[in-house]
């Protein structure tokens, strides 16, 4: 990566620092982007190979290669792992290049705040990994850390949570730092209903992200207090309530997918439209959707919770707020299709990933509205169904879409063009296997399967075998894209151009640039904003 | 750095500590959760929760007519080393009327043991209509190493429990507080 931007040094008066301070001590808005798409691709691996841990123990029923104890820990940094150390710092990192570059800004507006929000994301990580070899192990009671079970995780308990902290002020920071960014470094003429949506999206998700993670900070914090000063927030024999963490927790985690998703609807936006070589169908209701979403993210919360003991009353009303969602919802899924209607579509590598997003999260959308249905949901509740339905809405919506932006963006980030051909089986590859891997769960989860156990009754052993033959494949065919980036990097198919996708400069700001993008841009304001978007 | 240069950044350090006042308050609104969530139990009655003090013994108008059953149930926290069990696990009962049911305690150990029982009514909707004038719930119990008690639960159920609450089940669980108490 130094190599390529070091070329650019002859253009400018002040290039990058030279070496591993560069990293360390920068500020420029896209070495930090870099860095976050680096750590975040490096995490996807580690959280992916915790996945495989857990689905090797699963692919046959009885005790194959791990204790349970260790498996439980699995499934749990599996998923801690995934949300804060893969799929949110990937977002950030794309907000941090794109953002600037989409509302014609020299930089971030906080960048020392931005430099700093990166290595103390690294720290979290890094703190939330050393529980791995303590004693009694890593957290084990699921990434949700509920008491009392939370409770009796042995000494990695504190440092869990002291890494929850960490990674809760990473993206506080990374959240002002982007608002801040959206409100006072437009460009002039980029008013705020002509910013791309990728822009918008991320605008409402770092206020749900200020909103929320203090929340869960709280959360974990009385867990600790609870654990080692003697109070008892969530202990029934000192007057506290295990229910009610239950409550704190989902006032957090509800909104917490939507911060996984709301990104990923902004990239989806911004690449169909260019593919389809149509402006995109809906602005407007685009963004109103998107805030309406936010907003009902925040009153849904105890739909997780419709099995541990709510009166009827308390039931419907959570039933019918989560079904509420699926009309802004549903109002993007329109979009999307009217979008790519009539258009003269291509089905280059990030097109193919963003097709496969708008059907394949549907399907988690839909599964979602099945266990909005308090009296169904006793059935799915703890089920693989429940699993199905969050990796459909995870794995081929935001992993997808942030495959989808790498091969988008990474012409224009390196200046070369991606090998196309090998992009294309890398999607053929993840979309079937995905498939293979997650739809077998549902029928798991129907028939009844629990969720976070290292062994299985043996009606269920097809399935889980299946699923588990879908998973390796989908694991070692990620190694395609880390390939495919090196490649990119190192010249890849040739040089792209500035606009590098089809009149994409109509589209956004960014395709304007020279590629690869200069390490300084917009050090004065573009002189016309495009608006085929609107 | 120009002159604008100077205002932008001005503009961006005082948004920046709006936001870090969110944050800040957002922290504090995860605590106000706690007293929000008691306050909120306690009006709609949700939760099952029944008072934690003993209220005065009024007299109701006795329903000889409307008869109900309430059970009687007991547990306890894994690690509390107790015997505990209830004397009367059923009852027909009438609305209005006192009734006293005892309850049995017996500390296994060879030490002092300090317990604290937590009651829950279910359905929870129903529990703002027991009413309890004594009960071993009301406060922590001290046990002399094995020593077994007998407690009594006096409680009226207030005539206007609403018709479609057949059975009432009032559930102990005791906990173990001897190490917070020491």
């Amino acid at each position: 990566m130094s190599a390529v931007i070091a070329e650019h040094d002859e253009h400018h008066d002040h290039g990058p620092a030279k070496g591993i301070l560069r990293w360390i001590t920068t500020t420029n808005h896209k070495d930090i982007g870099t860095m976050y798409l680096v750590f975040s691709l490096i995490m996807f691996f580690v959280g992916g190979s915790m996945a495989l841990i857990i689905r090797a123990e699963l692919f046959e029923p009885g005790m194959q290669f791990v204790e349970p104890q260790f498996f439980n820990s699995m499934t749990t940094m599996h998923a801690l792992v995934m949300v804060f150390g893969a799929v949110m710092p990937a977002f950030v990192g794309l907000a941090n290049w794109m953002i600037p570059l989409m509302i014609g800004a020299p930089d971030m507006a906080l960048p020392r705040m931005n430099n700093m929000s990166f290595w103390m994301l690294v720290a979290g990580i890094l703190l939330m990994a050393s529980t791995l070899f303590m004693e009694g192990g890593g957290p084990a009671a699921g990434w949700t850390f509920y008491p009392p079970l939370v409770l009796q995780t042995g000494k990695a308990l504190p440092f869990a949570i002291f890494a929850v902290h960490l990674l809760g002020i990473s993206s506080i920071m990374g959240a002002i730092n982007i608002i801040a960014t959206i409100f006072n470094m437009r460009a002039p003429g980029m008013d705020m209903m002509k910013m791309p949506l990728f822009v918008w999206t991320w605008l409402i998700t770092a206020f749900l992200l200020i909103a929320v993670m203090p929340v869960f900070a709280g959360a974990v914090t009385m867990l600790l207090t609870d654990r080692f000063f003697d109070t008892s927030f969530f202990d029934a024999a000192g007057g506290g309530d295990p229910v009610l963490y239950q409550h704190i927790f989902w006032f957090f985690g509800h909104p917490e997918v939507y911060i996984m998703i709301l990104p990923t609807f902004g990239v989806a936006s911004t690449i169909i439209p260019v593919f389809a070589r149509k402006p995109l169908f809906g602005y407007t209701s685009m963004v109103w959707a998107t805030g309406f979403i936010a907003f009902l993210s925040f009153i849904v919360w105890a739909h997780h919770m419709f099995t541990v003991g709510m009166p009827i009353a308390g039931e419907l009303y959570f039933m019918y707020a989560t079904m509420l969602i699926a009309i802004p919802t549903g109002v993007k899924i329109f979009n999307w299709t009217a979008t790519m209607w009539k258009g003269a579509m291509t089905f280059e590598t990030p097109m193919l990933f963003s097709i496969a997003f708008v059907v394949l999260f549907t399907l988690g959308g839909f599964t979602g509205l099945m266990m909005a249905v308090a009296p169904s949901d006793l059935q799915y509740h703890d089920t693989y169904f429940i699993v199905a339905h969050f990796h459909y809405t995870l794995v081929p919506a935001s992993v997808f879409i942030l495959m989808a932006a790498g091969y988008f963006w990474l012409p224009k980030w390196t200046g070369n063009m991606y090998n196309e051909r090998i992009g294309r089986l890398h999607f053929w590859l993840s979309a079937i296997s995905i498939n293979i891997l997650f739809f077998p769960q549902h029928f798991l989860g129907l028939a009844g399967m629990p969720r976070r156990i290292p062994d299985y009754a043996v009606q269920f052993a097809d399935w889980n075998m299946i699923s588990s033959i879908g998973a390796f494949i989908y694991g070692f065919s990620q190694l395609l894209f880390v390939y495919i980036v090196i490649d990119t990097i190192r010249g890849g198919t040739g040089k792209a151009t500035d606009e590098v996708w089809e009149d994409a400069s109509k589209h956004g700001l960014e395709w304007t640039l020279p590629s690869p993008t200069p390490y300084h841009t917009f050090t004065t304001p573009p002189a016309k904003i495009p608006t085929e978007h609107l | 750095m120009t002159r604008h240069n100077n205002d932008v950044q001005q503009k961006n350090q005082n948004l920046a500590k709006k936001l870090v006042l969110i944050a800040v308050a957002m922290f504090g609104f995860g605590y106000a959760l706690v007293p929000l969530y008691d306050v909120l139990c306690d009006v709609t009655g949700l939760n099952g929760k029944t008072n934690e003090t003993a209220v005065a013994e009024t007299q109701y108008p006795v329903d000889k007519n409307r008869e109900l059953t309430i059970e009687f149930v007991t547990s306890l926290n894994k690690s509390t080393p107790m015997i505990f069990y209830s004397v009367t696990p059923k009852l027909k009962i009438h609305p209005g009327q006192y009734y006293t049911v005892n309850f049995v305690a017996e500390n296994k150990t060879d030490k002092p043991l300090v317990a604290q029982a937590i009651p829950s009514v279910s359905p929870g909707l129903a529990a703002e209509y027991l009413k309890k004038t004594e009960c071993f719930c009301f406060s922590q119990q001290t046990f002399a190493p094995h020593e077994k008690k007998t407690m009594p639960v006096r409680f009226v159920i207030d005539p206007k429990l609403p018709e479609r609450y057949k059975t009432i089940t009032l559930a102990y669980t005791f906990f173990d507080n001897t190490d917070r108490n020491q």
